[in-house]
């Protein structure tokens, strides 16, 4: 994690990805099938012309599509577009147009990558074919991008008669996704978490309910008002309720089981999440009065995590009525 | 009061699985459509806008659905709207289109919710780690439970009642042919037998992970005459509110958005005696004991009296009011459309048409969602006579 400074926001690269596992369906299922044995298919619509990749239900009738035919694997350039600095997951890796290619025998254009030099290479009205990914698996990448034809085989190429048949048909595809963030804590957010960097806990108070918020919001969610009142606040608190996970999940950051509870600091008029330890989690209740224990100084960074957990400090349970109305 | 009177004139709705690989998204939601058009005896050529909902894009990965979904969705040529409000999505979305007829702006509108949960993991997805936060999340179950700890302790309620919740729920799936858990060996025993998941919820006091998709056709009035429909569930009332999900001395046990959105749907529906004049209610409740919780909620019972009418066997399907007699969400949870699907229980139940799980006489009834951290709330009253 970095910080600039200067600025009035702490950055932090945040990363989600997950590998989404996607059922075709009969009519998606046809054209993977088709691609996995080298052959590009289309669906028929009720007015005769012919879409690629098939679309599952028809426009005009709402009828599902039930006419696959094969089409060809050549095909003209409608129109193009350069790229000149590919991005990770592109078809190619080096720059390269994306077409809308009108494959022979289809009445509608696919959108696919060229792979060509420069622009100058590229026309509208070009002829292009299908280059295969040397491993075809049933999967859109099946097909690795187009090239160019050259000129003498502007005829046109010869259409396979009907679409093949396949042992076993491809019913699903994984389509991994990755997003990476710049996240940004809130100003307000920012300030909290470059006080746990000293060991200081920041909170901040409404000027018009005088709640003290920990961590502040910037704007009071009750009132609407900016809290700009600063209140440091001890690292001692009550648990007001919490639950013991048991379940392990994906992505999972702490092993369980373990109790993540509502620690209320004294002085705060809300209570936030965190993990309790030095106990059985059997041991832990609500009123039960808890206090930091802070990682070694020189592990600090601007976050949270400096707290590494909150232990009962032997104190007797806070009174219900004195936390009861954070339940 | 609407400008114009609004009618559920068609239901539809999948067979909920954890895992429908036979058919894609499209698919899934042209099941519930289908069915849903040929309930009302229309086509899609007699829908004038759809409306779609679903919960989080993160849920399948595909930012915006709705977009490629058009063509599926019979929606080219006419207005298409997406509605996102979190878990109570499907209500929102049913709420969106009853809306777009009762302001007089279309004769019918087909809205459709869904989720295919088979391709990803919701627990992941709500549980993806923030940089400087503690990385204590867990899940739904993991953000609901303390809040049902705390209902325990404010409310006194013997531990067993959360369990009594889930052998109803689950017993009355079995009735529904379109329900996703069917066990018929789950009692009050085996519940508080089941593991302790997200202490004090039991694995078998949660929802499960379902792929299913509900639809409605919404229509005027005059489009009911117009129609062959002749036992339609008409719209009484309908109400949506939302709150912040954090605020100091936020009740999260009984929350101040869904109170007044009951409040305020009580009053439109002209009801002042809910636990009487309700024939059943179809609540949002994916672990077992927010049914007590959201009884005291919506004004069913006084505070604090909620595991009460669950104890002495009120919300059982023969009781004074039953609550969730399609197996509710503890028994199907495919989570974009699990409120719509409450929303199409009501309506079904007020039809005449909920099959074995049918409260016989049923004459006005409750549908109920919500979602986020207990922040958004959606219902409807619909009944077999025209609001008065």
């Amino acid at each position: 994690m970095t910080s600039v400074q200067e600025s009035r926001t702490l950055h932090a690269p945040m990363k989600v990805e997950f590998d989404y596992t996607r059922s075709l369906g009969p009519v998606l299922s046809q054209f993977m099938t088709g691609l996995r044995r080298r052959q590009v298919t289309g669906g028929v619509l009720s007015d005769g012309t012919v879409v690629v990749p098939p679309p599952e239900y028809d426009p005009t009738t709402h009828r599902a599509i039930s006419e696959i035919v094969a089409v060809g694997d050549e095909g003209v350039v409608r129109t193009w577009s350069w790229v000149a600095e590919p991005v990770m997951d592109q078809p190619l890796d080096k720059p390269f147009a994306f077409a809308l290619i009108q494959l022979d025998g289809a009445d509608a254009p696919l959108l696919h990558a060229v792979d060509v030099d420069s622009p100058a290479d590229m026309e509208t009205g070009m002829r292009v074919r299908v280059r295969w990914a040397e491993e075809t698996v049933g999967a859109i990448t099946d097909i690795a991008c187009f090239e160019p034809l050259p000129s003498s085989t502007d005829a046109g190429s010869e259409l396979p008669n009907e679409p093949g048949s396949d042992a076993e048909a491809v019913t699903g595809i994984v389509s991994p996704v990755r997003l990476a963030y710049d996240y940004a804590a809130s100003p307000e957010e920012s300030k909290f978490f470059r006080g746990l960097a000293e060991g200081r806990i920041l909170g901040q108070r409404c000027p018009s309910c005088h709640k003290v918020y920990v961590p502040p919001r910037g704007a009071c969610p009750v009132d609407g008002v900016p809290t700009t009142d600063e209140v440091e606040l001890p690292d001692k608190g009550t648990v007001t309720t919490y639950c013991i996970v048991n379940v392990p999940f994906l992505g999972q950051k702490i092993t369980p089981p373990y109790v993540s509870a509502y620690v209320l600091l004294d002085g705060a008029d809300i209570a936030f999440l965190h993990l309790i330890l030095d106990t059985e989690a059997d041991e832990v209740r609500m009123g039960m009065r808890v206090e930091a224990v802070w990682k070694p100084r020189d592990e600090w960074g601007t976050t949270i995590e400096n707290i590494s957990h909150f232990r009962p400090t032997g104190e007797p349970d806070a009174d219900y009525e004195t936390y009861k109305q954070h339940l | 009061m609407p400008k114009t009177l609004a009618a559920v004139m068609g239901v539809g709705q999948t067979h909920h699985r954890a895992k429908r690989e036979d058919v894609s998204i499209a698919g899934l939601m042209r099941e519930a459509i289908d069915r849903a058009l040929e309930d009302a005896q229309l086509t899609f050529d007699d829908i004038d806008a759809v409306v779609v909902g679903k919960a989080p894009d993160l849920f399948e990965g595909v930012m915006m659905p709705e977009l490629y979904l058009a063509e599926s969705l019979g929606a080219v040529g006419k207005p298409l709207l997406r509605v996102h409000t979190a878990g109570s999505v499907g209500g929102s979305t049913a709420i969106v289109a009853a809306s777009l007829v009762e302001a007089g702006l279309h004769e019918r509108v087909l809205t459709v919710a869904f989720e295919k949960q088979s391709e990803s993991n919701a627990m992941w997805a709500l549980s993806i780690p923030v940089p400087f936060i503690m990385p204590v999340h867990a899940g739904a179950g993991g953000y609901f439970a303390p809040h049902v700890r705390s209902y325990i302790r404010r409310s006194g309620a013997p531990t067993h009642i959360g369990a009594m919740v889930a052998a109803k729920d689950r017993q009355n799936a079995l009735k529904n042919p379109y329900a996703h858990l069917r066990n018929d060996k789950t009692t009050v025993d085996t519940v508080l037998a089941s593991q302790m998941l997200w202490d004090p919820i039991r694995f078998d006091e949660t929802c499960p992970s379902s792929d299913g998709a509900c639809a409605l056709v919404i229509g005027s009035e005059a489009a009911v005459e117009a129609s062959a429909i002749t036992n339609p569930a008409w719209i009484h009332g309908t109400v949506m509110r939302s709150e912040p999900t954090t605020a100091a001395e936020r009740d999260q046990v009984n929350p101040q958005a869904g109170r007044e959105a009951a409040a305020k749907l009580w009053k439109q529906t002209g009801i002042t005696n809910p636990y009487d004049e309700i024939d059943c209610a179809e609540i949002y409740v994916p672990f077992s004991w927010f049914e007590p919780m959201w009884l005291e909620n919506l004004g069913f019972v006084p505070e604090g009296e909620g595991w009460q009418a669950t104890e002495r066997g009120a919300t059982a399907l023969d009781g004074d009011l039953p609550v969730n007699m399609s197996g509710g969400v503890l028994s199907s949870n495919p989570i974009g459309a699990s409120g719509m699907l409450r929303f199409a229980e009501a309506a079904l139940q007020v039809m005449g048409e909920a099959g074995e799980h049918q409260v016989a006489g049923a004459k006005k009834a409750l549908g109920h969602a919500y979602g986020g951290g207990s922040q958004f709330f959606s219902m409807w009253v619909v009944g077999s006579e025209k609001p008065s």
